[in-house]
C-alpha cells in the first residue's frame, strides 16, 4: 500500500536541500609554515618528521630528515635548535624536544646502517668543494644526489671541519660524526685530506664549477699585553691539536682563564676542564645576558663549576696572573667602556677564544674573489663569488657560524651550482604564512611536559647516553602541534552539524560546499590552525 | 456463546478476541472495568502475546498505543470523559498519522462541575478530531463495534472510538454473545500497518507538512472518511453473515415506516426511545426511530435518504454546544437543508439525568417545540437561578 | 596528535564519528542553524547507536527544534526509522513502540526517545517519569540547550539561573532566571532508580559515545542528558559550540558522570576547574552579569553551584582516579 501522503517520507531527502547557500563565509584547508620549519637554518621539514615519527615510522622520518640535512645524528647533538625556541608549545608545557628526537632518530639510522642512494654520475660534470667541514660536505652531499661528480680537497687530516676541530668530543661523539661522513663518502664522493689548496683559479681547471667552504679557522688575536714567561693558546688551537695530535698540547695548568664569550670558549673551559684543570674561569667583557654562547652550554658550564667574570677585559696577561680591567657596558646603546677599576686573577695559562676569522692566504691568487670590509668572502645571491663559477659558503661568508648555518648553506649552494651549470636561475621556494600561536585550539593537547633527558653525567670526554628508546621518540613527537598542517585528527569531519566534510576512505578531506552553511566550527576546533574562514563569493 | 455480563466485561473480552498486541490503562469511571476486565484476561493468559501498560495519564495511555500502532502492532485502550480531554492532542495526533487504534470511550459529562455520570459531551469534544466513531446502543452492540473498529480502522487507516454509554452500558448486566476466537479470527486477519518503524525500511513518520501542502493533506483526510462510509456499511453486511446478526454499520431505523415524525438519537437512549416509540405507534401514532451508529464520518446521504418523508425530527441528545445549542440536530438540520422538514432539538440526559419513557413520549407527543429543548429540566430551580444579564456594556 | 581529537590518523582510540563511512543518522539538508549543537549531538548519539546496535535502532523524537529541522515535508533528513508525535509525549510513544517490538520477536531494536529540556523536564515530564517509573526498554535522550528555543528562547524549567531569555529579560534589579531554577532532570531520573543514568557533553564526542554505547544495550529505562550549546539562544559565535560546551564542563556547572540504579558510579575529572565567568562571559545570555552593571552576588552564585558540583561528584582530585 502506498504510504500516507506527505505525514510519512522516505530517508535522506532532505539531501536535495542544498544548505550551502546559507554560507557568507567559508572554511578551507589551508598549510601554514610551523615556526620551527621556518627557524630551522638548515631548512629542515622538522613537523613533518616529528609527525612520521608520531607514527612510528622512524625510516622515514630520518628520509624526511636527510632531505635537508645528511647529519641527523650529528646535528641531535650540536644544533642549538632555535626549532625549540620558536615551538609554539614552549607557549603550553615546554617545547618539542626536537633536538633529541633528532639525534635518536640520527643514531638509529647509524644502528641500522640505513645509507644514501647511490646516484650515477649522470650529470657529466664535477665539483671540486675545498674543505670538507659542514658546509662542504652537505653541498658534496646534495650534488651528488643530483648526479654531478664531486671532489673534496680538505686540508686538515681528516674530514669534519669545525664538528671535529670546534666541538669537543663530549658534545660530538667521534664515531658518530664519522658514520655520518662515511655516509656521505660512500655516495662517491672523492676525497683528499692534507690537501692545501693554494691557488683555486688552477685547481678549478678540471672542474665545472668549485665550492669554497674552508672555514675560518684563523684566530683572531685579542690586543692586549702578553708578556715573556706566560702560557696563552688559541682556543682552535687547542680544540684541533686535542682532535689531531693529543699528545703534543701544552701544559695548561691548574688554573685557567678562558678569554671569550662564545661557544667557542665554553667549549674550550669544558675541555680544559676535562683535561684536569682545577679551576677554570671564563673572562667576558660584557654582561651575562649578552653571552653568544649558546644558553644550554653556559648552563651546563656552569653546572660542571666554570665560573663566568662578566664586564672584565683582560689588560695583560703575566706569569702566573691577569690583569683585568672592570668594565661598564650601557646596554641599551651598546656602549662598552672601561672603568677606572681594575682586577686581577690567577692564571697558570690562558685561552683565547675572541673569534675566529677567514684564512685568506688561498685567495690570494684569485682577484675576482673579493673579501668584505667584515673580512668574509663576498657572494652574490646566487652564493657565486666574483669569480664565475666559484661559489662559498658557510663560516668562510658573512653569516652565523654554526654548524647548522653551514650545513644550510651546503645545500644551498648545491642548489645555486646545479642551477648555474644549467644555466637556470635557482629555483625559489615560497613560503607558507606562520602558523602563529593563536591560531592553535590547545584544548586537544592536554598538559604533557617534555621529557627531558640530563645531559650531565661524569665531566670526561665520554658522551653520556641520553637518546630516547623507540616509544619515547614517539611519545615526545606527538607532542607535536603540527602547527598550520593539518594531522587528520578528523576534528572538522566530526564537529561539522552538516555532515558537510566529505572524508574519503584514505582519510583525505574535502569541504562540501553543497551543504556547508560556514559556521565556522570546524576552523574553530581545527588543533593546528589548517584550516581557515574566508569570504565566500 | 452466551454470557451474562458486564458491559464493560463483554467489551474486555471481546477486545481481547481480537488481539491486541499493546493495551494501555489508565483509570477513570465509568471506563475502568474494561482496562481491568482486560488486565485479567492478558494475566489469566486469555489474551496472549500482549503488552499491558499502566500508564501515567490519558496522554500517556493513548501515545503508548500510537507507539504500538506506529511499529506495526494492533493496540487499544480506552478512556472517558476529562480523560479523553487529557489526551485530546495525541487523539488528533493518531488520526494525522493514519494509526489504527481502536479506543473504547464510556461516555460521560464534562466537568465543571465534576460528574462522572453519562453522556456525550465527551464524545462531542472529540468530534472533529478525525476519528472514526461509532455509538453502541446495548451491550452486545458494544462488544461487536469493537471487532467491527478493529476491521474498518485497519482498512482505511483511520483510529476509530467505540462510544459506549457510561454506567448504563458499562456497568450494566446484560446477555451478551461472545463470538468464539476462531470467527473473529476469520473475520479480522492480522494487522499490516500502511507505514512503520522499520529498520530495513527506514523512514520518517509525522513530518511537518508546509501550507503547500497542508490543505491537501486534510482534504485526503476528509476523503478518506467519506470513502469509509461504504466500508462501514460492507463491513457491517459481512459481520451479519459471519456472526448472524446485525451490528453496527451506519444507521438503524425502528417502528413505523414512512412515520410523520423520526426520533434521531445515538446510542443506549434508543432502547427507552424505541418503548416510547412502540407505545405511541400502539397508541394510534405515526414514529420512527432512527439510531445514528456511525456518528462519524456523517452518514448525510442515508440519513437523508430514511429521512427524506419525515415531517417533524426530533433529534435527543445527549450533549449541549454552550452558545448554540444542539450537536447532532445542527448536523440533522443541515442534513435535511431544502426538505420541508422541521428539526427539533432536544437536550436529554446531560450528567445522567434520567431519561424516562413517560418523559420522551410527553415530549414526542407535543405539537409544538421550543427552539431548543431541555428533557426533564427544573424550572423551579432555573426561575430561582436565571438573573437575566443587564444588556449594558457597564 | 592527540587522544581528545575525533579521530586521528593511527586510528588508534577514534570516535564513530571519524569513520569515512559513518551512517550519518542524521544527514545533510536538514535545516538547523549554523552551528548547532543538537544537530550535531544527535548525529554523533545514533549514528553511535547504530553501530552498537548494528543498524537496529527507531527513534521517537519530541516537537522542537530537532524535529523542526530535520524533517519538513518534502525533506526528510534522518536515515533510520524515525517517528515524531507530540511535544510532550515521545516517552510514552518510545514505551509503545518497545512494546510492540518485544510483541514481535524485535526486542534487538533498539528504541531512543529524544527530545529538547522543554518537552523532557516540562511538558514531557508525566511521560518521562511514567516511563522511568515502569522501567520500559527505552533510552531517553534529552538534548539540553536550557531553553525552549524553537518557539524563540523562553524560559524552560531547565534554564539556569540568571540565564537572559525571551520571557526573564533582565531589567533593573531583575538579574533575568531566578535563582532555584533549572530542573536537574539527571537527578529526577536517577531517583527513579532506572538501570542507567548519565550526562554527556557535545564537547566530548569519546565519552559521549561510549555512554551510547553502554546506554543502548542495557534492558529497561535508560537516560542520557547531553549538554547542547544554542548558539542563537545563548549569544555566541556559531563557530563557538564546542568550545562553549567544553567550557561548561571545565567550569563545573555541567559535570560529567553516569549513574546506574540512582547511584553515581563514575565522573569525569576535570584536573584544573576554570572559574564560571570563563564559561559564561562569552554568552550573551549572561552578558547583564558582566560589564558596568555587573553583579558579583549573581557570579558567586553561579560559582558556588559549580563548586558543589565540583564536591558532589568528586571532579577534582579523586585519588581513585
Amino acid at each position: 500500500m502506498n504510504k500516507p501522503f506527505a505525514t510519512v517520507l522516505d530517508s535522506a531527502t532532505s539531501l536535495k536541500n542544498k544548505t550551502g547557500s546559507w554560507r557568507t563565509m567559508r572554511p578551507e584547508y589551508v598549510t601554514m609554515l610551523p615556526p620551527c620549519n621556518a627557524t630551522c637554518p638548515a631548512g629542515e621539514n622538522i613537523q613533518q618528521w616529528l609527525s612520521l615519527a608520531q607514527e612510528g615510522k622512524f625510516r622515514e622520518a630520518w628520509e624526511v630528515m636527510v632531505k635537508d640535512n645528511p647529519f641527523p645524528a650529528t646535528m641531535g647533538r650540536v644544533c642549538y635548535h632555535t626549532c625549540e625556541r620558536v615551538c609554539n608549545r614552549d607557549q603550553f608545557d615546554g617545547a618539542v624536544n626536537i633536538n633529541l628526537i633528532e639525534r635518536s632518530i640520527g643514531d638509529i639510522a647509524i644502528a641500522n646502517g640505513w645509507q644514501f642512494e647511490s646516484v650515477p654520475e649522470t650529470k657529466n660534470k664535477k665539483i671540486l668543494i675545498i674543505g670538507g667541514g659542514p658546509s662542504g660536505l652537505t653541498a658534496a652531499y646534495f650534488l651528488r644526489k643530483l648526479g654531478y661528480g664531486v671532489a673534496i680537497y680538505e686540508s686538515h687530516i681528516k674530514l669534519g671541519g669545525m664538528m671535529r676541530y670546534g666541538v669537543p668530543r663530549y658534545r660530538l661523539p667521534g664515531d658518530v660524526m664519522d658514520s655520518e661522513i662515511r655516509r656521505i663518502i660512500d655516495m662517491g664522493v672523492s676525497v683528499v685530506c692534507n690537501r692545501m689548496v693554494s691557488d683555486i683559479k688552477t685547481e678549478a681547471r678540471d672542474f665545472d664549477a668549485v665550492y669554497i667552504a674552508i672555514g675560518a679557522y684563523q684566530a683572531i688575536k685579542a690586543s692586549l699585553n702578553v708578556q715573556e714567561g706566560s702560557n696563552t693558546i688559541d682556543a682552535v688551537e687547542l680544540l684541533r691539536k686535542l682532535e689531531d695530535y693529543p699528545s703534543s698540547l701544552p701544559t695548561l695548568g691548574k688554573k685557567v682563564i678562558v678569554y671569550g664569550g662564545g661557544n667557542t670558549a665554553i667549549d674550550a673551559a669544558r675541555t680544559v676542564l676535562r683535561l684536569g684543570a682545577e679551576s677554570v674561569k671564563i673572562v667576558y667583557r660584557r654582561t651575562i645576558n649578552n653571552l653568544s654562547a649558546h644558553d644550554t652550554e653556559i648552563h651546563e658550564a656552569l653546572e660542571e663549576g666554570i665560573e663566568i667574570l662578566c664586564l672584565r677585559t683582560i689588560n695583560t696577561v703575566e706569569k702566573g696572573k691577569v690583569l683585568l680591567d672592570i668594565m661598564n657596558y650601557d646596554e641599551e646603546n651598546d656602549i662598552l667602556s672601561k672603568t677606572e677599576q681594575t682586577d686581577s686573577l690567577p692564571a697558570d695559562s690562558v685561552i683565547f677564544a675572541v673569534g675566529q676569522s677567514l684564512d685568506k692566504e688561498i685567495l690570494k691568487g684569485t682577484k675576482e674573489i673579493s673579501i668584505s670590509e667584515h673580512g668574509v668572502i663576498e657572494i652574490d645571491r646566487n652564493m657565486m663569488t666574483g669569480a664565475e663559477g666559484i661559489f662559498a659558503g658557510g663560516d668562510a661568508i658573512m653569516g652565523k657560524r654554526t654548524v647548522t648555518h653551514a650545513i644550510g648553506a651546503g645545500k644551498k649552494a648545491a642548489k645555486c651550482i646545479d642551477a648555474y651549470l644549467q644555466g637556470l636561475e635557482p629555483s625559489v621556494n615560497i613560503k607558507n604564512p606562520a602558523a602563529t600561536f593563536k591560531r592553535l585550539n590547545t584544548a586537544y593537547f592536554p598538559q604533557n611536559p617534555r621529557v627531558n633527558v640530563s645531559r650531565l653525567g661524569d665531566i670526561s670526554f665520554e658522551e653520556k647516553n641520553i637518546s630516547y628508546f623507540d616509544q619515547e621518540i614517539v611519545d615526545e613527537a606527538s607532542r607535536c602541534f603540527s602547527c598550520g598542517n593539518c594531522f587528520h585528527c578528523d576534528n572538522c569531519y566530526g564537529y561539522c552539524p552538516d555532515n558537510a566534510i566529505i572524508k574519503y576512505p584514505d582519510g583525505s578531506l574535502e569541504i562540501n560546499l553543497d551543504y556547508c552553511k560556514g559556521c565556522g566550527m570546524c576552523v574553530a576546533e581545527c588543533p593546528c590552525g589548517s584550516m581557515k574562514m574566508t569570504l565566500d563569493e | 456463546m452466551l454470557y451474562q455480563l458486564e458491559g464493560s466485561h463483554a467489551i474486555a473480552r471481546t477486545v481481547a478476541l481480537c488481539r491486541p498486541g499493546v493495551v494501555c490503562a489508565y483509570p477513570i469511571s465509568p471506563q475502568t472495568h474494561i482496562l481491568e476486565g482486560l488486565e485479567e484476561l492478558i494475566r489469566g493468559k486469555k489474551l496472549e502475546n500482549c503488552e499491558y501498560l499502566n500508564v501515567e495519564s490519558e496522554m500517556g495511555a493513548l501515545s503508548v498505543a500510537i507507539g504500538g500502532e506506529a511499529a506495526g502492532v494492533r493496540s487499544y485502550t480506552a478512556t472517558s470523559s476529562q480523560g479523553l480531554l487529557y489526551m485530546i492532542e495525541a487523539v488528533y495526533n493518531a488520526s494525522g498519522l493514519e494509526l489504527p487504534i481502536v479506543m473504547t470511550l464510556g461516555n460521560r459529562a464534562l466537568g465543571a462541575p465534576i460528574n462522572i455520570w453519562n453522556d456525550h459531551s465527551d464524545a462531542m469534544s472529540a468530534r472533529d478530531a478525525g476519528w472514526i466513531m461509532f455509538f453502541a446502543e446495548t451491550n452486545q452492540e458494544a462488544a461487536d463495534l469493537h471487532i467491527l473498529a478493529f476491521k474498518v480502522a485497519e482498512k482505511v487507516h483511520c483510529p476509530v472510538i467505540v462510544n459506549v454509554d457510561g454506567f448504563i452500558l458499562t456497568h450494566a448486566y446484560d446477555r451478551v454473545d461472545i463470538p468464539s476466537q476462531d470467527k473473529v479470527d476469520d473475520f479480522l486477519p492480522p494487522y499490516a500497518p500502511k507505514a512503520s518503524l522499520d529498520v530495513n525500511h527506514p523512514v520518517a513518520i509525522g513530518t511537518m507538512v508546509p501550507p503547500e501542502y497542508f490543505m491537501e493533506v486534510r482534504h485526503l483526510a476528509h476523503r478518506k472518511q467519506e470513502d469509509s462510509l461504504a466500508v462501514i456499511e460492507c463491513t457491517a453486511h459481512a459481520f451479519e453473515k459471519k456472526f448472524g446478526r446485525n451490528s453496527g454499520g451506519l444507521l438503524r431505523r425502528y417502528g413505523s415506516p414512512n412515520a410523520d415524525t423520526v426520533i434521531v438519537a445515538m446510542g443506549s437512549v434508543a432502547g427507552t426511545i424505541k418503548d416510547a416509540v412502540d407505545e405511541l405507534n400502539q397508541e394510534g401514532g405515526q414514529f420512527e426511530e432512527l439510531s445514528i451508529i456511525c456518528y462519524r464520518p456523517f452518514p448525510a446521504e442515508a440519513l437523508r435518504n430514511s429521512l427524506k418523508n419525515a415531517k417533524r425530527i426530533i433529534v435527543v441528545e445527549k450533549s449541549l454546544a454552550v452558545g448554540i445549542g444542539g450537536i447532532l440536530s445542527r448536523e440533522v438540520e443541515l442534513t435535511m437543508k431544502g426538505c420541508d422538514v422541521d428539526v427539533i432539538t432536544v437536550v436529554a440526559g446531560l450528567g445522567g439525568r434520567n431519561i424516562t419513557k413517560s418523559m420522551l413520549k410527553e415530549c414526542f407527543n407535543k405539537k409544538s417545540h421550543e427552539k431548543i429543548t431541555f428533557l426533564g429540566l427544573r424550572n423551579d430551580i432555573i426561575g430561582k437561578q436565571y438573573v437575566p444579564i443587564n444588556g449594558d456594556c457597564c | 596528535m592527540s587522544h581528545l581529537t575525533i579521530g586521528n590518523r593511527l586510528e588508534k582510540n577514534v570516535t564513530a564519528q571519524s569513520m569515512y563511512d559513518r551512517s550519518n543518522s542524521l544527514t545533510s539538508g536538514h535545516r538547523a542553524c549554523q552551528g548547532c549543537g543538537e544537530a550535531l549531538a544527535a548525529r554523533c548519539i545514533l549514528d553511535a547507536a547504530y553501530i552498537a546496535t548494528d543498524g537496529k535502532v527507531a527513534v521517537i523524537n519530541a516537537t522542537g527544534c530537532l524535529e523542526v529541522f530535520s524533517c519538513v515535508y518534502p525533506e526528510n533528513s534522518w536515515q533510520i526509522p524515525w517517528l515524531h508525535s507530540l511535544f510532550g509525549n515521545a516517552p510514552a510513544v518510545a514505551t509503545g513502540v518497545a512494546a510492540a517490538f518485544k510483541r514481535q520477536g524485535k526486542e534487538n531494536v533498539r528504541v531512543i526517545a529524544q527530545g529538547g529540556d522543554g518537552a523532557l523536564a516540562d511538558i514531557g515530564m508525566g511521560c518521562l517519569s511514567g516511563m522511568f517509573d515502569r522501567n520500559d526498554d527505552v533510552l531517553c535522550v534529552c538534548y539540553d540547550n536550557q531553553a525552549y528555543m524553537n518557539t524563540g528562547v523562553q524560559r524552560s524549567g531547565a534554564t539556569p539561573a540568571f540565564s537572559r531569555t525571551a520571557t526573564t529579560l533582565p531589567t533593573g534589579d531583575y538579574l533575568g532566571n531566578d535563582v532555584q531554577t533549572g530542573k536537574n532532570l539527571p537527578k529526577i531520573a536517577m531517583a527513579h532508580g532506572i538501570p542507567y543514568v548519565a550526562t554527556a557533553s557535545v564537547s566530548n564526542i569519546h565519552d559521549l559515545e561510549k555512554k551510547v554505547a553502554k546506554a543502548i544495550h542495557l534492558k529497561g529505562a535508560r537516560y542520557l542528558h547531553v549538554h547542547v550549546p544554542c548558539p542563537l539562544g545563548w549569544g555566541y559565535p556559531t563557530s563557538e559550540t564546542i568550545k562553549v560546551a567544553r567550557l561548561a564542563v571545565q567550569c563545573g556547572l555541567f559535570p560529567l558522570f553516569e549513574a546506574e540504579r540512582g547511584k553515581v558510579i563514575k565522573s569525569t575529572p576535570i584536573n584544573a576547574p576554570l572559574k564560571v565567568e570563563e564559561y559564561l562571559k562569552g554568552q550573551r545570555r549572561f552578558a547583564h552579569l558582566f560589564g558596568k552593571n555587573a553583579s558579583s552576588d549573581a557570579l558567586i552564585t553561579l560559582q558556588n553551584i559549580a563548586d558543589d558540583n565540583i564536591r558532589e561528584y568528586a571532579l577534582v582530585g579523586d585519588p581513585n582516579e
